[in-house]
């Protein structure tokens, strides 16, 4: 294995061999594909009940300084001002944005969660392998005194997603209430980092940063902590998470899940060209007449020229994908090549019913049949020459392999990622 | 993933270098994946068999297992006609992870039986994944 030898590994490398993961390479890092439970059972884990994932790999960096805000606003696609919920509020301490990095010729760098830490002090959560690169970046772009720092190898991360996420979780808090009641969507708290003043600790005194974040589409937190503490809390959250049917996660089951869920990979999904139309326009700062934006940023003149392609989230009509190759393509009804295939996956906790797509965590309430067993459904991304409309049907062809797939706008139905804290604490 | 030494390998019936294996029952044989192949595959979430009555060539594409990861191709390691297909396979693909010799995928009726002495022993097939 001198492959592996060159690889990074995070804190968790010796415990996913000693459960015997099936390890490969992603990003750099050697990362647990899959574990023995299998990847199908870790993604249902996930919908159902909950599941744990080594996420050491992704980099973070923070931003600190009198520039700060100006560097991130000019720097970054989401408008700091305007994007806090419905009513577009402003970035503040303890919230964070999902968006995007573009490069000036409206190309994607790497799409990014940025929090505020506190006035002028912000944490950014980027790709694997990408920390020196996006912090490269915005030095270059800096004008004025800013402090960039990559922690990436001084912490871990370890995401926690699915419904009985915060059941768990609570049983490591000295003060659930305190801690998770306020707790919305895409917000954080504790401060690990130099100069922060507001750690949160676990019982058992682990600082950690806390984010109701994640990469599944479903319930669940994210936790940053030293690289020290690591093996500790993950071992902890396994612990807790044992009476709840808690399965460790690998990238398999990840990719599947933020497929499903209509979440874009950086450098698959989006990347190396111009960010146009795609389902995740929303990152963009569109003005309210929808034309323009609210701000100027690195990129903007690009992308208000338009992009000539069109990205779009399909679902098939069972578990059968398309391996994507040099030779893998998109067709129309007609056999002619409109573009190519991004990510195909299966998501195995959806159905179709008739035309209806049910997932495992459909409630009977919402007609899902009392007999339905999911087998899966093929699923991902495609990028094409021209607009398609939802509902439309295109081929993925590889070689002699064909499979029709329906352009979707969502995949997997009756996500949880937005259900209230509330309802997650005690359902 | 398992070890070499951790796979389970039967000695009673021979292997193909793309990890079918094929057991002889009388003049029909058997083939299936070997516990190496679905230990590298994964979860194994679809089976697209032939149809019955199909004449494929030694080492032709009969099928496709998709698992999580990828879809793989199986291919024939003796030349020969589908005389059945195991269909329990289409309703619980998982059997191939579960018991990949208990679950076989197809049973053949060879057109020459010498190429099924050519396949690989296990002793084979152990030095082979040994590389």
């Amino acid at each position: 294995m001198t492959e592996s030898e060159k690889l990074k590994t995070t804190a968790l490398h010796a415990s996913h061999l000693a459960c015997n993961a099936n390890m490969a390479e992603f990003g750099g890092y050697d990362m647990p594909l899959w574990y023995p439970s299998g990847t199908k059972a870790e993604h249902l884990a996930v919908i159902n009940r909950a599941g744990l994932f080594d996420t050491s790999h992704m980099a973070v960096i923070t931003v600190a300084g009198d520039g700060a805000f100006d560097l991130l606003q000019h720097g970054f696609t989401r408008d700091l001002r305007h994007c806090q919920g419905k009513s577009g509020g402003p970035l503040t301490a303890g919230s964070s944005v999902y968006g995007l990095f573009l490069r000036s010729d409206g190309t994607v760098l790497d799409d990014a969660i940025i929090g505020q830490l506190g006035a002028e002090r912000y944490m950014i959560v980027v790709n694997s392998g990408m920390g020196e690169v996006v912090s490269d970046h915005l030095r270059e772009c800096a004008e004025s005194e800013v402090k960039i720092t990559d922690y990436t190898d001084k912490l871990g991360k370890i995401d926690l997603q699915g419904p009985a996420s915060a059941r768990i979780l609570q049983t490591l808090l000295g003060d659930p209430e305190q801690v998770l009641d306020d707790m919305g969507y895409f917000n954080f708290k504790g401060d690990i980092f130099p100069g922060g003043s507001d750690p949160l600790e676990l019982k058992d005194g682990t600082r950690v940063i806390l984010s109701r974040t994640g990469y599944t589409g479903e319930f669940g937190f994210e936790l940053f902590t030293e690289k020290a503490q690591v093996l500790d809390l993950w071992n902890s959250l396994l612990t807790a998470g044992e009476p709840f049917g808690l399965l460790p996660c690998g990238l398999a089951a990840r990719d599947s899940l933020r497929a499903g869920a209509m979440l874009p990979l950086s450098h698959q999904d989006i990347g190396d060209w111009l960010f146009g139309h795609t389902p995740w326009s929303f990152v963009l700062p569109w003005n309210s007449a929808g034309d323009g934006w609210t701000k100027t940023f690195i990129g903007a003149d690009q992308l208000q020229e338009g992009s000539r392609d069109y990205t779009y989230g399909f679902a098939g009509y069972d578990p059968r994908k398309i391996g994507i190759s040099g030779d893998s393509e998109v067709q129309d009804d007609s056999g002619a090549a409109i573009g190519t295939i991004l990510t195909c996956t299966t998501d195995m906790a959806i159905g179709r019913v008739a035309e209806q797509i049910f997932s495992s965590a459909t409630p009977a309430s919402k007609g899902r049949p009392d007999s339905f067993q999911p087998r899966g459904l093929c699923c991902g991304f495609i990028r094409v020459e021209r607009s398609c409309e939802v509902g439309e049907q295109v081929w993925l062809v590889e070689g002699k392999r064909k499979l029709k797939v329906e352009i979707r706008q969502s995949i997997r139905p009756d996500r949880t990622a937005r259900v209230s804290m509330a309802r997650m604490r005690t359902s | 993933m398992k070890e070499i030494d951790e796979l389970n390998l039967p000695g009673d019936i021979y292997y193909s270098k793309e990890h079918e294996w094929a057991a002889k029952d009388g003049d029909i044989i058997r083939i299936g994946i070997s516990d190496y192949a679905q230990d590298q595959l994964g979860d194994i979430v679809f089976v697209e068999l032939p149809e019955p009555g199909t004449h494929f060539d030694r080492d032709e594409e009969f099928g496709t297992l998709e698992s999580v990861k990828a879809v793989s191709e199986i291919y024939l390691p003796v030349s020969g006609e589908i005389v059945a297909v195991n269909s329990e396979l289409e309703d619980a693909p998982e059997l191939l992870n579960e018991d990949p010799y208990l679950n076989w995928i197809v049973e053949v009726r060879p057109t020459d039986i010498d190429q099924y002495d050519e396949l690989l022993s296990k002793d084979d097939y152990v030095a082979m994944l040994k590389g």
